[in-house]
């Protein structure tokens, strides 16, 4: 089998047993993005020579006997996460040189783990989009095509576009990425991957450019539910240096993929069968529980009475948050500085914020600004976060009565690039199934279940209880063991 | 809710962000757009709700006071746009 | 107890009271920032003291020093105020270069500490409580040098994110004098707690006022915020132009606009910083990057069960076991270090001798080599042991001062008795030689013994200087007076 084409157990395992070396598997990945890349653009910066580099090294560990758990495997990191002496962009402008003194904490997991890093991966600008077309770095071909369609390129979803398609075209066994609204599981769904959004304080956040604080969280990418619990293992783990990171023991995720069915209560929520969802869309829902009661589990009706608030209440929070959090990017003390002759200080933030940004991050902060400004907090803000606790509540409740919950990860299959570009709002509406899960700090996995009417990749959504990725990680292996996804995208290494 | 170019230049203003006067309608629209569909919320009654603030459940850690960072000039200087000897420059500022 | 006469601006329409309320940023004594693992000492070379987290760089997250928190609550024991065992966090968004994240993390709606209480000792002895209005932990920002460059302003963040407590006062205060004491008082406070230098000069403490004024007996009138005012004594000067300023606004038939200005020392005049207001909309909401602060009550306990014994409680101990007034009462625990020095003389001897002793010779004699208590060119154990001579009759207080000025001058801080005998300043205390220096006086001096005898009592103090003189100050006044009044009678 080609070497692009190993899951993340099977590369670990050949690596060991020295069927191919880490710089033969590095190398094939570098290769596939030299072919491929300047099609896709899915990443923004590939280090082949850092990859060697890596590979060498995790070839002697391997060859000293003292492989670690992720030794060799070659890895897309999300430009969202600051790595040390590596231009880190966040897909911005603004942070286009870049380069930051420090590691962030989850991918210095992965490298202490013996991950290598092949290159940082295309995203939605400071991760604002569903689509990856805000990236200054220009958008991301999906690698999926449409049935007999192969001039209409289409989206690989977003943020973590970048990531899903790089992952989808085997141009690396897994990735990094980060959700705030849906941005890995709406992507894996549109590649035909999967994608774990864990609880929130499961990762450390330290390091990765922050865009909601309240809603980020960070978590890996890969082609099977697998490959994702081993990735999560290493990527989280508390952190002293993020108040938030949650002091709990990391469990053996990828354990759990194989736990039985049987007596789990699986809740369907009523109020997830919105308006206009395809029929696709419903029948492949359908599908999913009866595979789970196939397998042992029990189908329940829940009720979710706010998610319809979900997503206006996302685009108050996330906004607001992201006003603040990219306050810090002036052009004083590192990224882009414009200027000109006989600016003020106040002249030079704003040429170099108005230019620097794009227009959905521009759009965004002025919307965040907007609604935490005198006068309007009360009404937008603070009301907004009440109807978060309700929304958090609904789980709590629907929680007492099942164990997990299926949902549609997305209401649509990937659409081409340049659709949904006029008007912002259904743009935001991607994200109507996966924002619950961010406002509700909880654990959120979309599986590839199967192919629409024109051979499009769809998914499906389990949630769990927090900290509870065990169950969320059962449940995604037991779709996948179910669906048999063994489709492949048209555009991937060896295609 | 409706939002009109002068408050459209004032938010602008207080986020910093230049925004070029024949932008300001078209931008006004889409901000309007997006507030109109925001106020949905107001259908649900959040009465003797208390707001949720990130994982709020939990109380925060805290840090002992040790040194044990900062001594480091060079690397937070590294990336600046514009310095002078160990600062940061910035056009003067008149107060 | 009289009351003082209160203070008020006169105007043309009669007289104005004067409302103050002040805004207290005491930079916290830690070790580290607030938020971050920097050092906090003050004069390091620029920019080295700065973590990613001070700068704001991307992705960088802000973990709470619990010695911050533990100051913060310290001071709100030390103010009679209420502890909040839960509060939040804020982010103030504003921007300015020095403030590297584009927001202060601050605490608006639910600071740490509550209402609480502060006692002035003004000078006539009498004290008047002020109400403290809440005290809040939040960043410091970093500095900006704006005439170093031509062109440029040039950013030292070695200060940014250095915890500050805010603490805000009642609108309680009445006078210039007032907000002085209330200055004075809380930077005794700070210093006894360990919580705050209190140094002004470097900016470790650094004060708003609001200052309105109104007709005695009136509701307030809109107030002024004079910003970053360093002294006390410039506090009290801006209080005095910034109420004249008032008085003359409402007199003219005006209305004073609230605003924030500046005091101009050089100038004596507030000047307004309009331009700044304005563009002033800080967006607070809670810091999502933080928790709310959460407190166990047994460590408010066990932070309260270390507290030191504050100048209040000193004051009161003093007046109760030393029967000292309140106003010397009050000067002596003003600073730690005097009142341990006092209270090393006091031990064991006359505690009003000692006071008097402290707060004249000594304070006159620091002053004049302008030496601080902690470097006095005199030991408490020798000042002590000086008190000591005069008590055992060894030396007179006449001669206590000579031997005192001696161990200034010498500056090595000799032992009192050693001069004595050194000098040969013993005290006479033998009645023959007494009796024979007052029978040489009176024999030289027959008339003004004629005078004395025939009624003019007040030559007796004549007769006591002239022995004295001719025993070179050595006689022991009681037995001089004794011998004296025996014979001349």
């Amino acid at each position: 089998m080609s070497l692009t084409e190993l899951s993340i157990a099977e590369a670990r395992a050949g690596l060991d047993r020295k069927s191919f070396s880490a710089v033969e598997l590095a190398q094939a990945h570098l290769d596939a993005i030299a072919a491929l890349n300047p099609r896709l653009n899915a990443f923004i910066l590939p280090t082949p020579e850092r990859a060697l580099a890596d590979a060498r090294a995790a070839d002697d560990r391997i060859a000293r006997g003292a492989a670690r758990p992720l030794e060799g495997i070659p890895l897309g990191i999300k430009d969202l996460f600051c790595t040390r002496g590596v231009r880190s962009t966040a897909g911005s402008r603004i942070l286009g040189n870049f380069v930051p003194p420090y590691e962030s904490t989850v991918t210095a997991n992965l490298f202490r783990d013996g991950a290598v890093m092949l290159g940082k991966t295309n995203l939605d600008e400071f991760a604002m989009g569903s689509s990856n077309m805000t990236s200054a770095y220009g958008g991301v071909e999906n690698p999926w095509q449409r049935k007999g369609d192969a001039a209409t390129r289409l989206v690989p979803g977003g943020s973590s576009g970048g990531s899903a398609a790089a992952v989808a075209a085997r141009l690396c066994l897994g990735a990094t990425a980060t959700d705030t609204g849906g941005s890995i599981r709406q992507p894996a769904a549109f590649c035909g991957i999967a994608g774990i959004k864990p609880t929130y304080g499961r990762c450390s956040r330290w390091g990765i450019v922050a865009f909601a604080s309240s809603l980020d969280q960070a978590g890996p990418m890969a082609r099977s539910v697998r490959d994702n619990a081993i990735l999560l293992g290493s990527m989280a783990g508390f952190d002293p240096k993020d108040s938030t990171s949650a002091e709990r023991p990391v469990p053996d995720f990828a354990a759990a993929c194989d736990q039985p069915m049987k007596g789990l209560r699986i809740g369907v929520p009523k109020e997830y069968r919105v308006p206009g969802m395809s029929a696709e869309i419903e029948a492949l829902w359908q599908q999913g529980m009866a595979w789970l009661r196939e397998q042992g589990a029990e189908i329940r009706e829940i009720s979710l009475p706010h998610t319809k608030y979900a997503l206006p209440t996302y685009y108050i929070v996330a906004p607001a948050e992201a006003s603040s959090n990219l306050a810090r990017y002036d052009g004083v003390r590192y990224g882009l500085r414009v200027i000109e002759p006989g600016d003020s200080l106040d002249e030079m933030y704003e040429r170099t914020r108005g230019e620097g940004f794009g227009a959905e991050v521009r759009r965004r902060i002025l919307i965040g600004t907007y609604v935490l400004s005198a006068g309007y907090y009360d009404a937008y803000y603070l009301k907004a976060q009440k109807v978060r606790a309700l929304i958090a509540r609904d789980f709590e409740r629907a929680f007492a009565d099942v164990d997990a919950i299926l949902t549609p990860t997305a209401p649509s299959a990937a659409f081409g690039m340049g659709e949904k570009m006029d008007d912002p709002v259904t743009m935001y509406l991607n994200d109507v199934f996966t924002v619950t899960a961010n406002l509700a700090g909880l654990p959120g996995l979309s599986v590839p279940a199967g192919l629409s009417a024109e051979g499009l990749p769809l998914g499906l959504q389990v949630v769990g209880r927090a900290f509870d990725e065990e169950t969320v990680f059962a449940v995604g292996a037991a779709i996948e063991r179910a669906a048999g996804f063994t489709a492949r995208p048209v555009l991937r290494a060896g295609g | 809710m409706s939002l009109d170019a002068a408050t459209v230049r004032r938010i602008a203003s207080l986020a910093r962000l230049r925004v070029p006067e024949d932008q300001l309608p078209r931008l006004g629209q889409e901000l309007n757009a997006i507030l109109g569909w925001i106020e949905q919320l107001n259908e649900v009654n959040t009465g003797g709700v208390e707001p949720l603030t990130g994982s709020a459940a939990l109380a925060m850690r805290m840090r002992e006071d040790v040194v044990n960072d900062g001594a480091q000039p060079e690397a937070v200087l590294s990336n600046a746009p514009e310095r002078i000897d160990a600062f940061y420059a910035v056009p003067k500022v008149v107060e | 107890m009289s009351e003082a006469k209160p203070y008020r601006v006169s105007g043309d329409t009669g007289e104005w009271e004067v409302v103050i309320g002040l805004e207290v940023h005491a930079q916290v004594i830690s070790n580290a920032k607030l938020f971050s693992g920097a050092a906090t000492a003050f004069g390091a070379e620029p920019n080295t003291q700065v973590s990613f987290v001070d700068a704001a760089f991307p992705g960088m997250l802000p973990v709470i020093n619990r010695e911050c928190v533990a100051q913060a609550v310290r001071t709100g024991l030390g103010l009679n105020a209420e502890i909040n065992l839960v509060s939040v966090f804020d982010r103030k968004n504003y921007f300015y270069a020095d403030l590297p994240a584009g927001y202060q993390i601050s605490q608006y709606s639910r600071p740490v500490v509550g209402k609480g209480t502060i006692l002035l000792d003004m000078p006539d002895g009498t004290t008047r409580e002020v109400g403290i209005t809440r005290l809040h932990l939040e960043q410091d920002a970093g500095k900006s040098l704006h005439d170093q460059h031509p062109a440029k302003s040039l950013i030292d963040l070695n200060r940014a994110g250095v915890a500050l407590m805010e603490i805000v006062s009642e609108p309680d205060m009445r006078s210039p004098e007032e907000a002085g004491a209330y200055l004075r008082k809380l930077r005794t406070i700070l210093r006894y707690l360990g919580t705050c230098d209190g140094n002004m000069e470097e900016g470790s403490m650094r004060c708003d006022v609001n200052v309105s004024v109104r007709k005695p007996g009136e509701g307030f009138r809109t107030r002024c915020e004079v910003k970053n005012v360093n002294s006390v004594r410039f506090v009290m000067q801006a209080i005095e132009v910034e109420a004249l300023r008032q008085v003359r606004v409402w007199e003219e038939g005006g209305a004073v606009e609230q605003e924030t200005r500046l005091y101009d020392a050089n100038k004596g005049q507030t000047r307004s910083m309009r331009s700044k207001e304005h563009a002033h909309d800080y967006r607070y909401f809670p810091d999502p990057d933080l928790l709310p602060l959460v407190l166990d009550p047994a460590w408010v306990e066990e932070l309260k069960r270390g507290l030191p014994e504050l100048p209040d409680a000193r004051k009161a101990r003093y007046m109760r076991d030393f029967g000292l007034s309140a106003y010397d009462a009050g000067v002596l625990v003003l600073e730690q270090e005097t009142a341990a020095y006092y209270e090393a003389v006091a031990k064991g001897r006359d505690a009003k001798l000692a006071a008097n002793w402290v707060m004249g010779d000594l304070f006159a004699a620091l002053n004049k080599t302008g030496r601080s208590i902690e470097n006095s060119p005199v030991s408490a154990g020798n000042l002590g042991r000086l008190l000591d001579l005069m008590a055992d009759n060894t030396i007179s207080g006449r001669i206590a001062k000579q031997v005192f000025e001696t161990m200034i001058e010498a500056g090595t801080d000799p032992d009192p008795a050693a001069i004595v005998e050194a000098e040969g300043l013993r005290q006479v205390t033998d009645t023959g030689a007494i009796e024979a220096a007052v029978d040489a006086v009176m024999a030289k001096n027959a008339d003004k013994v004629a005078e004395y005898r025939s009624g003019k009592d007040k030559l007796f103090g004549f007769f006591v200087g002239q022995v004295m003189k001719a025993m070179a100050g050595k006689g022991n006044p009681a037995l001089v007076n004794d011998v004296l009044k025996k014979k001349l009678s």
